[in-house]
């Protein structure tokens, strides 16, 4: 029995098909094998939320009272109130350090009250949505609850994002050490951005403030960080431009840092610091834990990448 | 369903027509009795069984009789008038939910029994539901409403199942001579099961629940008509949980646990928990992964939203890892896939709770009684017969393989089955049918198994380092007598730092809990292992006690640096992150200040070596006397594979000999 010729014609259609798609799918995922090198040739990343420059002081020290709220006020009045910062409608996001699951009394994470008190000073300027957020090194959950932030600012009506693995992104910064790293979106996908970090002691850079606090920025395995920590606390400032920083003082760590864990280990100051400049608040900062700034490595390499000063003193400031 | 009038218990055999249809119904076969009508009674539906009428409106349907006709029809009251024409949703619903046409004789079930057939469906789906919320709420998760000083615990009792699990409380009553804190809940089950026999099997147990779904769900085609009659008659093999069940007793009086390798409730929580729920995370962050990569701003908030929402209910923002946990998953894979062939396998064949409370259902004063003289051997019964307990005529009830489930008395068309409370045991087997000496060499192969696993693994002699147990763990002879491996302390722990043991504790230790640094170090303030752990293997230690506030902390083990891996020992380079996330003040970490030789990492311009210079870097080093293992350093050290800093059990505060300094050690014992 011959074959039809219908039937011969189909099932050469058919193997051409097979044949033809097989080689379409090859075509299409083929894999010629070495790197994209271009995309290694990327340029420094910056986000800047910075205002434009302005006359008038560019850092304010409240120490005129011990009511942690009221220094807050007073501090960001000094360098003009939060409506110079923050506009109506925007999206803010504030990032204290919320690193360590210890309570307020161990000051090894921001003083709650500061970081309450700036949610609500950005709402009464008319701020959307306010977003108080961090990428803790312990147990996420526990800092968010026992740093007594969580209840804190939720309660004055601002969005607490928890870190959680979805919430990052991968990024080519291109700083000098730092380069593809997971970033945390909730930091960056804001219209202006408040850093609250805390003065603390740190036995490797000697003091962290304002521009270690951005380690709070990256996620994936922050641990190799410390093998170059003064250029990587850099490339991080440089990345980051705040809107505004505000340094908590209210009670520093003395000792034992970053987490201390012992009361004794903290003492009350009763300081607040309003800056624009990140440099010169961390020099300030550095000498209220009784550390000189010029042993503060990263504070030179940031003069030198023009983001402030190291001789706060030289700094437009206000006292109040 | 309207009163019908009852004839008299000594009405004529032959049928009688049926009033409404003037007609007289099928010529009942003359060499069998009349069946009794069931159900029709809708007062006291009790009354009505034990009257047993017989009854000859109850007509019996023809495999080829209209739906009309059929089963319950059959006793529905005439319609006075005729009811208007029906909706098409009425007519939908009719078509789904019309009681099922029964065979035979057709007489429906007594109401309560097809009610309780019914609430059994729901309050399996209820159980099943309240276990897996519980274990999906075994996990820490913070609340904006909580004070910065409250202590941190769980606000459910997730480990309930656990607490009410008689099994468990059997075994470590037997181990430890003590009912530990909340297990005196097995007596709510002990007392369920004195009084209806396994309704635990057949109404409450998530594990059983999952097996009778996954038997319903997907039967094999050797798993239909006759073949699932055979399947289900009761076999010689189901003896097996008895003897395992006795082994483990066994095992328990020589002084461990191990019994929880079985146990359903431990199976369940430590297979779903360790394996099913990460591996559906891993699907949902996979998911999520696609989701970002797409670049659609929509579909990535969708995304995110969507992960939020089940990184708050079902599982955490992090992904689980366990070790070793595919073994786990490899058993409830297989013993899900056992009810392909033979329905409820596992309860039929292996489970000893089920075997604790057959034994035990012989108390019972609810059970079933058989009129074998009105079964016509249709095998309805076994069709649906959960625990394969012979309800069929013929053969004695067994009512400790019996779940208790109805399905039986549900189904049987001819009045044969009752359940009933204080039946009659005439056609009763209460006692597992079993041979006495097997039953003593089961007991005593597991009792002898203990020292036969221990004299090859032992604290103090070839015991592995890796045997870090959690914090407030008791000393490992007590922990063995207390641990159920039911991986509740896994499940909850925040940092993921607790995972089953394969065999780095010994195979007595298969499954109980260790600490992997490398994974997830041991939170310094949370207790939550302790707080869920249902029999004291691990305490319910707090704050105070566990970071030693006031007193000596607890102390897991100790870490030891590897120099020949350590960067500022061996490299030159700065970093002691160690000494960042050591958590204790002051620090059991301390970095000494040196300066070392570092060579250049290029050559000198025009010259042929590279240049040596020096670098200060801080060497860690460990003050033992401080370090509590929790393993912070080990797994922030950036050197990934093989840490340069490791945390052993050595200087474990529960041991009084894995000790090393000298003011530590205790000559009490």
């Amino acid at each position: 029995m011959s074959l039809s010729r219908r039937e011969a014609l189909g099932r050469i259609g058919a193997a051409t098909a097979a044949l033809g798609g097989s080689a379409l799918a090859a075509r299409l995922t083929w894999d010629p094998g070495g790197f994209d090198v271009t995309r290694l040739e990327a340029e420094r990343q910056v986000r800047d939320f910075g205002l434009k420059a302005g006359a008038g002081p560019v850092m304010a020290i409240a120490k005129s009272s011990t009511d942690a709220a009221d220094l807050t006020r007073k501090a960001v009045q000094g360098l003009g109130g939060m409506s110079r910062f923050v506009a109506r409608g925007d999206v803010v996001a504030i990032k204290p350090n919320i690193g360590w699951d210890r309570m307020p009394v161990h000051a090894a994470n921001t003083n709650p009250v500061v970081v309450a008190e700036l949610v609500k000073l950005c709402l009464d300027a008319g701020a959307a949505r306010v977003v108080v957020t961090d990428a803790s090194c312990n147990e996420p959950n526990r800092c968010f609850q026992r740093s007594g932030i969580w209840r804190a600012t939720h309660a004055v009506g601002a969005t607490v994002i928890l870190p959680a693995a979805h919430r990052f992104r991968e990024l080519r910064m291109k700083g000098d050490v730092l380069d593809l790293w997971p970033v945390y979106t909730p930091l960056v996908n804001a219209d202006k951005v408040i850093n609250v970090p805390v003065a603390k002691h740190h036995n490797l850079s000697k003091y962290t403030g304002a521009m270690k606090n951005w380690y709070g920025l990256l996620g994936g395995r922050r641990n190799r960080l410390h093998q170059n920590i003064d250029v990587s606390i850099a490339d991080l400032a440089t990345f980051m431009r705040p809107t505004l920083t505000v340094l908590d003082a209210t009670r520093v760590l003395l000792r034992n840092g970053p987490q201390g864990g012992n009361i004794d280990d903290a003492k009350d100051l009763h300081q607040v610091i309003a800056s624009l400049d990140q440099v010169a608040v961390d020099a300030y900062g550095a000498t209220l834990i009784g550390e000189k700034p010029s042993n503060v490595k990263y504070l030179a390499l940031g003069e030198e990448r023009g983001l402030g000063k190291v001789s706060w003193e030289q700094v437009p400031r206000v006292e109040v | 369903m309207a009163e019908q009038p009852h004839p008299h218990p000594g009405a004529p055999e032959l049928p009688q027509p049926i009033p409404w249809l003037g007609a007289a119904g099928r010529v009942e076969p003359l060499d069998r009795k009349a069946p009794a009508p069931k159900g029709g009674c809708g007062s006291g539906a009790c009354g009505c069984a034990s009257g047993a009428a017989a009854s000859a409106e109850t007509e019996r349907s023809s495999p080829s009789g209209s739906g009309a006709a059929g089963g319950q029809g059959a006793s529905a009251p005439p319609a006075p008038t005729k009811p208007p024409p029906p909706s098409k949703l009425a007519k939908w619903w009719k078509k789904r939910f019309r009681p099922r046409k029964l065979p035979g004789s057709g007489i429906p079930a007594r109401k309560v029994i097809r009610f309780l057939a019914k609430a059994r469906v729901v309050s399996q789906a209820l159980f099943l539901g309240i276990f897996l919320w519980f274990l999906f709420q075994t996990a820490f998760r913070g609340t904006f409403s909580a004070e910065a000083g409250k202590a941190i615990r769980l606000p459910l009792p997730v480990e309930a199942f656990l607490l009410a699990d008689p099994f468990v409380a059997a075994m470590t009553l037997l181990s430890t001579h003590t009912v530990y804190r909340g297990l005196a809940w097995a007596v709510v089950i002990l007392a369920l099961t004195l009084l209806f026999g396994r309704v635990f099997c057949g109404f409450i147990c998530p594990f059983g629940t999952l097996h009778h779904f996954f038997g319903w769900i997907f039967p094999s085609r050797y798993l239909k008509g006759n073949k699932r009659v055979e399947t289900n008659k009761t076999q010689g093999w189901q003896r097996g949980k008895f003897y395992l069940m006795w082994g483990f007793l066994g095992a328990a009086a020589a002084g461990s646990a191990i019994g929880g390798l079985f146990d359903p409730i431990c199976v369940a929580v430590r297979a779903i928990g360790l394996g099913v729920v990460p591996a559906l995370q891993y699907l949902g962050i996979r998911g999520a992964t696609v989701a970002a990569d797409s670049n659609v701003r929509a579909v990535q908030t969708a995304s995110d939203g969507a992960q939020d929402f089940f990184s708050q209910t079902v599982w955490t923002a992090n992904q689980a890892y366990f070790h070793q946990t595919w073994f786990i998953v490899f058993l409830l894979v297989a013993v899900l896939f056992m009810n392909r062939i033979i329905p409820r396998f596992w309860c039929r064949a292996l489970c000893p709770l089920g075997a604790f409370l057959g034994v035990l259902s012989r108390f019972a004063i609810f059970g079933m009684e058989k009129d074998h003289a009105k079964c016509t051997d249709c095998n309805l019964c076994l069709v649906n017969c959960q625990g394969a307990d012979s309800p069929q005529g013929g053969v004695k009830h067994r009512q400790d393989e019996c779940f208790v489930c109805f399905n039986c008395e549900a189904a049987c068309p001819e009045d044969v089955i009752k359940f009933k409370f204080l039946p009659n045991r005439k056609s009763e087997i209460v006692k597992p049918d079993l041979q006495r000496r097997t039953l003593l060499a089961s007991t005593a192969a597991g009792a002898v198994a203990i020292p036969a696993m221990r004299i090859a693994n032992w604290p103090d002699r070839a015991y592995s380092e890796k045997v870090i147990r959690p914090p407030g763990a008791v000393e490992e002879r007590e922990f063995l007598e207390r641990c159920i491996r039911c991986a509740e302390c896994m499940k909850v722990c925040p940092n993921n730092a607790l995972h089953p043991a394969l065999f780095e504790a010994g195979i007595e230790g298969l499954w109980t809990p260790i600490l992997v640094p490398r994974i997830g170090y041991c939170e310094f303030s949370c207790v939550l292992c302790g707080q869920v752990c249902p029999t004291g293997a691990i305490q319910k230690i707090d704050e105070k006690q566990k970071m030693g506030i006031g007193q000596k902390p607890i102390s897991m083990g100790t870490a030891m640096y590897d120099q020949g891996r350590c960067l500022p020992w061996a490299m030159a380079t700065p970093c002691i992150v160690c000494e960042e996330f050591c958590p204790t003040s002051p620090k059991a970490i301390w970095a000494e200040d040196v300066e070392v030789p570092k060579r250049e990492s290029h050559y000198e311009a025009g010259g042929d070596h590279a240049k040596m210079t020096t670098i200060k870097v801080q060497r860690p080093h460990v003050d033992p006397s401080l370090c509590i293992g929790c393993g912070a350093c080990e797994k922030v050290c950036p050197i990934v594979d093989k840490p340069a800093v490791y945390v052993t059990n050595a200087g474990e505060t529960r041991s009084r000999t894995n000790v090393i300094l000298l003011e530590n050690t205790s000559y009490s014992s």
